[in-house]
Formats: C-alpha cells, structure tokens, sequence
C-alpha cells in the first residue's frame, strides 16, 4: 500500500531546482512534454466524438432518408424521455447492473474468506476460480446460451431433465447469472488483496479481547473490508453497466425488451433503427446519468486513496 | 481437522466455477452427435473434428486481426502511457491530480455514447473494417488503465535510487533508461499483458466498425450466434482457441492482473 502513501508525498518535492524564470518556464514544459501525447490523444478520441454526439443530438437525422438531415433543437430529448422502450432500457440497465454487481461482491467476498485461509492445493483453487474471468466474454456468451441453458442439449435440462427454455422464461435472470459467473472473479481477487493486507496484529489484539471468530469478522474485518468493497463494486458498476456482449448473443434484448439495456438499445437505434438524432440523444442521456454515478465513484478512490495516507 | 470442510467447500467453489470452462474444452473434442445429445454425454472418444472445421472455416484471419489490433495498440499505450505516467508521479506536473482523475473520468463514459461520431468518422475516412482503427480505438480504451498502472509502479521507485544517479552526473534520458526502466519492466509487462487482454476480448467496437476484412475473433463468433444448424462441437472449439491465449497468460500472471484491473489501486 506504499503507493497511495507516496502519491500525497510526490508533489512536495522541490518544484525547480534552478534559480530565474525564464529556467523554471523551461522546466515547467520539460515537466509536461511527456504528458502531452497522451493529453491530447485522449481528448480526440474521447472528448471530441462525445461534443459531435452533442450537436448530431440536435437533428433530425435518419441515415435511411436521404436529406432528413435538419437541426430540431432539443426535440430528440423530448423523444428520448417520453420513449417507453427508453425507459424499460434504463430500469432493464440498472436492474441488470445493481443485481449482477450485488451478486458477485456477496459471493466474491466469500470465497475470498474461503482464500484467505492456507489449504492444500489453494494456488489451484485460486486459478480454477479465476478462470471465468479470463474467458473471451463472447466466447463465454455463446458457452451459457447453448452449452448450458439450451432447451434440447443444454447442460442443466441435460442433468435435471425437463425441457424448459431458460433463456425465454427467465431471460434476465439467464443473463445475470451469466455476467455473476464471469465477475465474481474479479470482486474475489480484490477483496482477497485487501484481506491478505490486513494486519495479524489487529486480529490478535481482537482474539486477546476475547472476541469470537464471528465479531472479530463483523467488527474488524469488514470495516477494514469496506473500500475494497467499495472499489470492486465500483470497478464492477463502470464495466457492467456498458454490458454489451451478453445482451447482444444471450437474449438480443428479448423477448420483447425483456432485457434490453441502454447500451443495447442505443446500438439497435443506430444500426437496425438509423434515427442517428435519437440515438446521439439517448447517449447524451447515458453520458449525464453516468457523471452523476462517476462523480460519487471518484470521491470513492479519492477517499481510498486518503484513508491509505491516513493510515 | 475442523478445517477440513471449509478446505473441501474451497475446493468445491472452484471446480464449480471451473466447470463450464471444463465442459467447453471438452465438447470442442467431441464429435457433434455427442455433443447435442440429452442427456449429455460424459464418456466420448476424442476427436479433432471440431478444431479442424474451425480451421477450416477460416479462423486464422481473425486471430491474425485479432493480434494485430491487440499488439500494436498495446504498444501504442505503453508509448503513450508511460512519459505521461512519468509526469503525473516523479516529477509531476502542476495540478496532476486533476489530470490524473481526467484521464480515469474518459474510461467511465460509456463507449455507446461516443460509437456514433466514431462511426460517422471512421467511414468518412474510409477506414471501416480496417485494423488500424482498431488499433486506435483499443488505445484510447486502455490509455487510461495503463497510466494509472505505470504511475502506481513508478511511485516504488525510491527517491534515493534517483538521486543517487543525478548525484553521479546521469542525465535525465540516462537515469530513465538506466535506472527507472529496470526497475519498472516487471510494470511494463503487467500493464502491457492488462491492455492486451482487454483488447483481444473487445467485442463492441468491433462487431459495429469491423466486418470480413479486420475482423477479430469475437466477430468470428457471432456467426455461432443463432440456435439453427449450431455445431455446438465446433463452436466449443473455436470458443476454447480463442480465449486460451488469454486464459493462459492470466494464470501465469494473477498477482499482476489484480493490481492491474484495479488500476493500481490495491496490491
């Protein structure tokens, strides 16, 4: 944890060294020219394609009808919020991302205790469990939806008989479960992080006070748990919410718009759909719904980052 | 021994997880009528059938793409990442916090917002189903992970070790190549092996800007995605080739993947 440590100390170094301005000006750039290409390069490939997003947001446009192309103002927005199909994405989003993050943090931080703890064979526990993770997502999509929840030949009607369609009866529920199976991993190896970090003597101090396993757990450990909590759930949230693959090959948004989600819905508005307008609208909608969670994510590593320095 | 079944639980989550992965691997090598049977089939003579059809079905362009796009926009973060990570910790830059959380802020927009603008310019540039978009894309993707990574690295350079080269009269460029870089590979190649992976898998960028011509592997997959006349045989085996490169590296390298995927953050 040397490193949050050394992040509040680094600025405090000497800013120049040598005396005049015209030297500490020059010092000044030699400090940013490294900074620069990656500066730049990230403000033209993702900070200007979100302000052509904002204006192409304002026209009428679809790519079918040639010329339709004519500035409406903020008529698409108007679309956009009163639009049932939107607004079943948005609650299929944050159902889906608030139940497969909840989901695989419970069962990360379990099995993280279960790692915790030396056992023989542990290294290859730890890399079975790790394995969902690393599997191409697509690849994996494809594995849930026919190798396991297929009606004829898949592996659950396969052991417990029946012929009952999992994708189509409980398509969200198939898609969670999914998304769980790929992420626990990931919560499992951050939570695991934090408790091999956690100092023996705390927990001593606690046993010599005479709390049992159970307290001892409640009452330190899981304080000391919470920002890796936080962080994984956090890191979850950013990519899950962008779910793409799994919507794309398990369901295509179905039945109905039983699980569409935003990130899907745009991508039908854009491609299937062609209104170019709404679908720049819709992701100006996304982007601004996004700041407000990533504003509150942020204060999150920052308050990470402080209580490491506090410490 | 009252640990023994908590031991045994251990175990058992693992092969559970494992499993699917197992069962993949294992249908790629059986023959399609074993494959599709109900109730599944346990005992099977292995076959190559499915990785040969895979094969045959042109697989090896889009691992070819799939490398390409991979590779050299890894290489283009690192190019990219590493000065600036440089900037933002050893001698950092006036108000380096604020471009440190600007840079982590692009990685939290979501990427739909941005495919439109990107879709219009890229075929305005007739550059749609081209590798070097990829290339592009991937970077700006990982830029952001890779600078926090490196940065998190440099900061375990200790002061002395640096000064100790100026005191000897090394020059900045020298002291980089001579002192920090040693230091750092092991960095290097943790962040490089993050960037790496997140671009083999990508998956959105590619099915909407990519076709035949720079297709990667997830493209190649979406053809599996319909439920008529599936080969769930060979879609095993094409499933299990493309995700072993990566599966493969991640075991050899799970310290350096936890630091990585949380951005530096935890070690």
């Amino acid at each position: 944890m040397s490193s949050a440590a050394t992040l509040e100390k680094a600025p405090v170094r000497p800013a120049t060294k040598r005396a005049g301005p015209a030297a500490s000006r020059r010092d000044r750039w030699s400090r940013r020219a490294p900074l620069l290409p990656a500066l730049i390069f990230a403000i033209i490939v993702t900070q200007v394609p979100f302000l052509v997003t904002l204006y192409l947001s304002t026209l009428s446009w679809n790519a079918l009808r040639p010329g339709s192309r004519e500035f409406t103002g903020l008529s698409n927005y108007a679309t956009v919020l009163s639009d049932g199909r939107l607004r079943a994405a948005l609650l299929n989003t944050v159902v889906l991302t608030a139940s497969a993050v909840i989901v695989s943090v419970l069962l990360g931080l379990g099995l993280a205790i279960l790692l915790d703890r030396k056992f023989p064979g542990r290294g290859i526990v730890r890399t079975l469990l790790i394995t969902p993770f690393l599997v191409m997502p697509m690849a994996a999509a494809l594995l849930w939806k026919h190798a396991i929840y297929n009606p004829a030949y898949g592996l659950i009607n396969g052991v417990l008989g029946g012929d009952t369609d999992w994708v189509s009866s409980y398509p969200m529920v198939a898609v969670v479960a999914t998304l769980v199976w790929q992420w626990t991993p990931f919560m499992m190896l951050i939570i695991l992080a934090g408790l091999q970090s956690q100092s023996l003597e705390t927990l001593e101090a606690a046993r010599v006070d005479g709390a049992t396993g159970w307290q001892t757990f409640l009452h330190v450990t899981l304080p000391y748990l919470r920002p890796y909590l936080e962080l994984s759930a956090l890191l979850g949230s950013i990519y899950l919410v962008q779910t793409f693959d799994a919507v794309f090959t398990i369901t295509q948004g179905g039945p109905g718009t039983a699980t569409t989600n935003l990130p899907y819905e745009i991508y039908l508005t854009t491609f299937r759909k062609f209104e170019y307008g709404e679908a720049a609208a819709a992701g100006v909608v996304v982007v601004i719904g996004t700041i407000v969670v990533a504003t509150f994510a942020l204060r999150v590593i920052s308050g990470l980052f402080k209580m490491e320095v506090s410490r | 021994m009252r640990r023994l079944p908590w031991t045994i639980l251990a175990w058992a989550c693992g092969l559970a997880f494992f499993f699917p992965v197992l069962w993949m691997v294992l249908t790629g090598f059986k023959r399609e009528a074993d494959a599709a049977s109900n109730p599944p089939t346990w005992v099977f003579m292995p076959t190559l059938d499915g990785y040969r059809q895979v094969f045959d079905r042109d697989l090896t362009p889009y691992l070819l793409n799939s490398l390409m796009a991979s590779l050299f926009s890894t290489l283009l973060v690192l190019v990219l990442a590493t000065p600036a990570a440089y900037a933002l910790s050893l001698r950092p830059v006036g108000k380096w916090r604020d471009a440190l959380f600007f840079f982590i802020s692009t990685k939290m927009l979501p990427a739909v917002a941005a495919l439109l603008p990107i879709y219009l310019v890229v075929k305005e540039l007739g550059m749609l189903d081209n590798v070097w978009t990829m290339v592009i894309l991937y970077s700006a993707m990982n830029l952001p992970l890779a600078i926090w990574m490196m940065r998190s690295f440099l900061l375990e350079v200790p002061a002395s070790v640096l000064e100790a080269a100026e005191m000897d009269g090394a020059g900045l460029l020298v002291s980089i190549r001579r002192v920090l870089l040693p230091i750092v590979s092991p960095g290097l190649a943790a962040t490089a092996l993050i960037c790496f992976i997140f671009s083999w898998n990508e998956f959105f960028f590619a099915v909407n800007l990519t076709a035949t011509r720079a297709g990667t592997a997830p493209i190649f997959l979406v053809g599996f995605i319909s439920s008529e006349g599936l080969f769930l045989a060979r879609l095993c085996a094409a499933a299990t080739l493309v995700s072993l490169p990566v599966v493969l590296a991640g075991w050899l390298a799970q310290k350096q993947l936890v630091r990585g995927l949380s951005m530096g953050a935890v070690k």
